[in-house]
């Protein structure tokens, strides 16, 4: 089991600055002690997944990062969770702040009913922005961001929820980088997706990373290994190994991370 | 199989269609009442029209069938009435319906709730005669009071009891619709930054537009065919209205009055039944309006 | 948002927290509006209705004019005209439910029944009042009596006992019906020894609660049947009959000392509201009973 994060750090010789990191993480649903002691970091502008068997805690776990396990009336933490050294979860973090820092894309796509330019601009009208000019501009970097641009540029009017799910899949993405947050997480992104849209999503997510720190849930192993510089792997609720991802793939340092990746289970 | 086996599987089958047809019969049954009210109310409204003009009767303002001289039968004042007091009192429901629906989805915590739904409840379970009641021996002389006039029974006093009437549709159905609009909506918008209210404003309401608007549709249709409420409260007064603090009297409220006196078979008695077919058509296609709303809302949410 | 340091919140999220909090304190007031509304009602009720109950008020037949004495008769009307709309709506609504969930296909036809359905509903009582009088008074010869009124009652009543005993045998889970038909059992046997048993409680509170809208109706019965001074009880169906909607009625508008009897008239309108309000409890509470029982039952 991995231990403290300084430990890590050292362990694998990070040299990345640290964006987002826990600390002695346990989380509660009720009596369900749902996640134990998760000791992780993530490095700043690279891609961390996050894989393991359905119902490891995975979702659970990427949901802490901003706070949207708040909602849930059962729910407990104990531990810290740090983005940028301030832990989000102590009682003067402005949540409402927090959730535009670190934007989130859903499993399913969850476009609004609105209008693809509509969704895109969301975030903006809610956080202020009302001038004409930058909402536009914005709108139009962002989905030239998500790679979308060129498929959407002459119908921004329509309902977004005649797009494909590939389609809504990257304008949810647009719409989270328009409030140009500083983390990105996805919660198994492409798992509502078919593999062509699939491959374009995970396109985007390489090259967000020169731009944004992502984290990335998966139970695509594949994907991860794609994907991501790093990669933790999470099974019932426990942190069994947190490293490069090459050295997970080709030498993991457990067995029970071996057997996951080889197939054994999960 | 031998024969007796296929006589009693024959029996048994014929056993069971004609209960099948026994239900069936009584599923037309709506139908068939429906029909026979149209059938009847329009077969009592025609012989009207022998005397009275389609056009005198949907453009005169005058409804004075016993005057001595000539008899006239414009409804043009009954209907501008009833859309008096039904606007105004959707003018009231509209917003406190749509709130209260808003409150209980959004904000209300779980012991709230088990108060004002009740509440909701009882509010829809009094009978109309009682809210009439009210009408004249509370809102009444409060309205006159407040404008000094010398009756508060008037088309304010009617809208606001339609009001008070149509609320529970209108919240009830609404909070349904609220609570049916997708949770990924709202997570969606939280993780952009938003805040409960604006999730509120910008993504839930809009989302949950179709059934509200269908709630404000049933509310109305049922503004418009009230009868007790507006006959005690609004004081019946057969001219045209000019304001809110006039007497009114609306299509229902004239068949209550007349009907009872009327002897039968006369263009009078006729011209009732004809105001009894306006009714019908104007809630039969309130209604239908209602039911086309809902349907676009159930296609597209497939 | 909870409570937290507010200088340490951001500007937009101060902005966005006071805009929510002036949002919804106005749908607080709205739900303000509508309980206030509702303790109004009851308390003028209670008020000046409340010292008229009395056992003889309930008990007694009204006296010189309806200026003294009690409202027993239309209480007797009442109760004797729900009687005749259930003896109408609750089987036929019961049946007509049956058809909808257990047999009718999708189809034009079952559209058509229940457009039919949700038109009957919003039919204003009024007219169904001019159809009663044509209908039972005048065609079927029943004249003005308990009869008239009470069918034309459970015609007003009939759309809400089919939704209700639908809504009812909606309640039914799939697996009895289908263990029923794959133990050999015809249709209508799964139906009327797994489907009927569990959802008639269902069905009753719906009727119930139907019925206790049907007692507080007035324009139907108004031109079919109720009166407002009968020197005796109905003896039979085709009498006329006192009602208490009707009764108070007349009292509030057009009986010749209005004032003086405005007391008599609350009195009306709380025992009418107690019975109304009791009904609806009443079904609920079963209804709610017999879920909890359901739950632990493990159904």
């Amino acid at each position: 089991m991995v231990k403290g994060s300084n430990e890590q750090k050292r362990k694998l010789k990070m040299k990345e600055s640290i964006k987002i990191e826990t600390r002695d993480l346990n989380f509660f649903y009720g009596h369900n002690h749902v996640l134990k002691n998760i000791n992780l970091v993530c490095a700043e502008r690279k891609v961390t997944a996050i894989i393991g068997p359905s119902g490891c805690g995975k979702s659970t776990f990427i949901r802490l990062l901003n706070r949207m396990n708040d909602v849930i009336p059962a729910a407990r933490l104990e531990g810290e969770v740090l983005i940028d050294g301030e832990n989000i979860y102590s009682s003067d973090m402005d949540v409402v702040d927090l959730r535009r820092r670190v934007g989130m894309v859903f499993q399913k796509p969850n476009p609004f009913p609105k209008s693809i330019f509509d969704n895109v601009a969301y975030g903006l009208r809610v956080n202020g922005s009302h001038d004409r000019h930058k909402v536009e501009e914005r709108v139009e970097k962002s989905l030239r961001e998500a790679a979308l641009w060129d498929e959407v540029k002459d119908r921004l009017k329509d309902n977004a929820l005649s797009l494909s799910g590939g389609q809504q899949q990257r304008l949810c993405i647009a719409r989270a980088l328009a409030v140009e947050p500083e983390v990105i997480l996805f919660d198994e992104p492409c798992s509502a997706i078919d593999p062509i849209a699939t491959a374009k999503i995970e396109e985007l997510i390489a090259r967000l990373k020169e731009n944004y720190t992502v984290v990335i849930v998966t139970h695509n192993m594949q994907q991860a290994a794609r994907v991501s510089d790093y990669t933790a792997f999470l099974w019932l609720g426990q942190l069994i190994e947190f490293d490069r991802t090459e050295k997970i793939f080709t030498n993991p340092g457990n067995k029970l991370t071996e057997d996951y990746i080889t197939g054994r289970f999960g | 199989m031998s024969r007796p086996v296929k006589r009693k599987k024959r029996l048994s089958q014929i056993k069971e269609e004609s209960i099948r047809l026994f239900f069936l019969a009584h599923g037309l049954l709506a139908v068939i009442v429906l029909g026979g009210i149209f059938v009847l109310i329009l077969s009592n409204a025609v012989p009207a029209f022998k005397e009275i003009s389609i056009k005198e009767f949907l453009m005169s303002h005058t409804w004075d069938p016993t005057s001595p001289e000539k008899a006239e039968y414009g409804i043009l004042s009954m209907i501008a009435s009833t859309m008096m007091v039904t606007v105004g009192a959707l003018f009231i429901a509209i917003p406190v319906g749509v709130g209260v629906a808003a409150y209980l989805s959004d904000v209300a915590s779980w012991r709230v709730r088990e108060i004002v739904k009740p509440v909701v409840e009882i509010l829809a379970g009094i009978p109309s005669v009682v809210v009439g009641f009210l009408g004249i021996v509370l809102f009444g002389p409060i309205i006159a009071r407040i404008f000094n006039i010398s009756s508060g029974l008037t088309a304010l006093n009617g809208s606001i009891l339609l009001a008070i009437m149509a609320l529970p549709t209108i919240i009830s159905i609404s909070e349904d619709s609220l609570n049916a609009v997708p949770q990924s909506y709202s997570e969606a918008s939280l993780a952009l930054g938003a805040s409960r209210w604006q999730t509120l404003i910008r993504v839930r309401l809009p989302a949950a537009l179709s059934g509200i608007i269908a709630s404000i549709m049933l509310g109305l249709g049922r503004a418009i065919g009230e009868t007790m409420t507006v006959l005690m409260a609004t004081g019946n007064a057969r001219s045209f209205p000019h304001g809110f603090l006039d007497s009114i009297r609306t299509l229902t409220a004239n068949i209550a009055i007349e009907l009872g006196e009327v002897p039968y078979h006369t263009t009078h008695y006729y011209g009732l039944f004809a105001i009894g077919l306006t009714l019908f058509l104007i809630t039969f296609g309130v209604n239908l309006i209602a039911d086309i709303i809902l349907n676009k809302y159930q296609q597209r949410e497939q | 948002m909870k409570r937290r340091m507010w200088f340490n919140l951001s500007q937009p999220t101060k902005k966005k927290a006071l805009f929510q909090a002036m949002g919804f304190f106005v749908l607080r007031l709205c739900v303000y509006f509508v309980l206030f509304i509702l303790l109004l009602f009851v308390y003028d009720l209670l008020k000046k209705g409340g010292g008229v109950i009395s056992w003889e008020f309930l008990t007694q037949p009204p006296r010189r004019g309806m200026t003294e004495g009690g409202i027993f008769p239309a209480i007797v009307g009442t109760f004797l005209v729900t009687l005749i709309t259930a003896f109408l709506a609750v089987p036929l609504g019961i049946f007509a439910a049956i058809y909808l969930n257990e047999y009718a296909r999708q189809g034009r036809l079952t559209r058509l029944i229940r457009l039919s359905i949700r038109n009957l509903a919003g039919v204003p009582s009024i007219v169904y009042g001019l159809f009663g009088v044509i209908l039972f008074v005048n065609v079927m010869s029943f004249g003005t009596s308990v009869l008239s009124a009470g069918l034309t009652l459970g015609l007003l009543t009939l759309p809400w006992t089919i939704t209700a005993s639908e809504e009812a045998l909606k309640t039914v889970p799939n697996s009895f019906r289908e263990g029923a038909l794959a133990l050999g059992a015809t249709k209508w046997q799964a139906i009327r020894t797994n489907v009927l048993p569990y959802a008639f409680p269902g069905m009753l509170t719906g009727a119930v609660l139907g019925l206790a809208r049907a007692a507080g109706e007035t324009a139907p019965i108004m031109f079919t049947g109720a009166a407002f001074y009968l020197p005796y009880l109905p003896r039979s169906l085709k009498d006329q009959f006192m009602a208490l909607p009707y009764h108070l009625y007349i009292m509030a508008t057009q009986h010749h000392a209005i004032q003086q009897v405005r007391p008599l008239a609350y009195g009306t309108a709380l025992v009418l509201l107690v019975l109304v309000l009791g009904l609806n409890l009443t079904a609920i509470i079963v209804r709610y009973r017999l879920r909890r029982r359901r739950q632990l039952a493990g159904w």
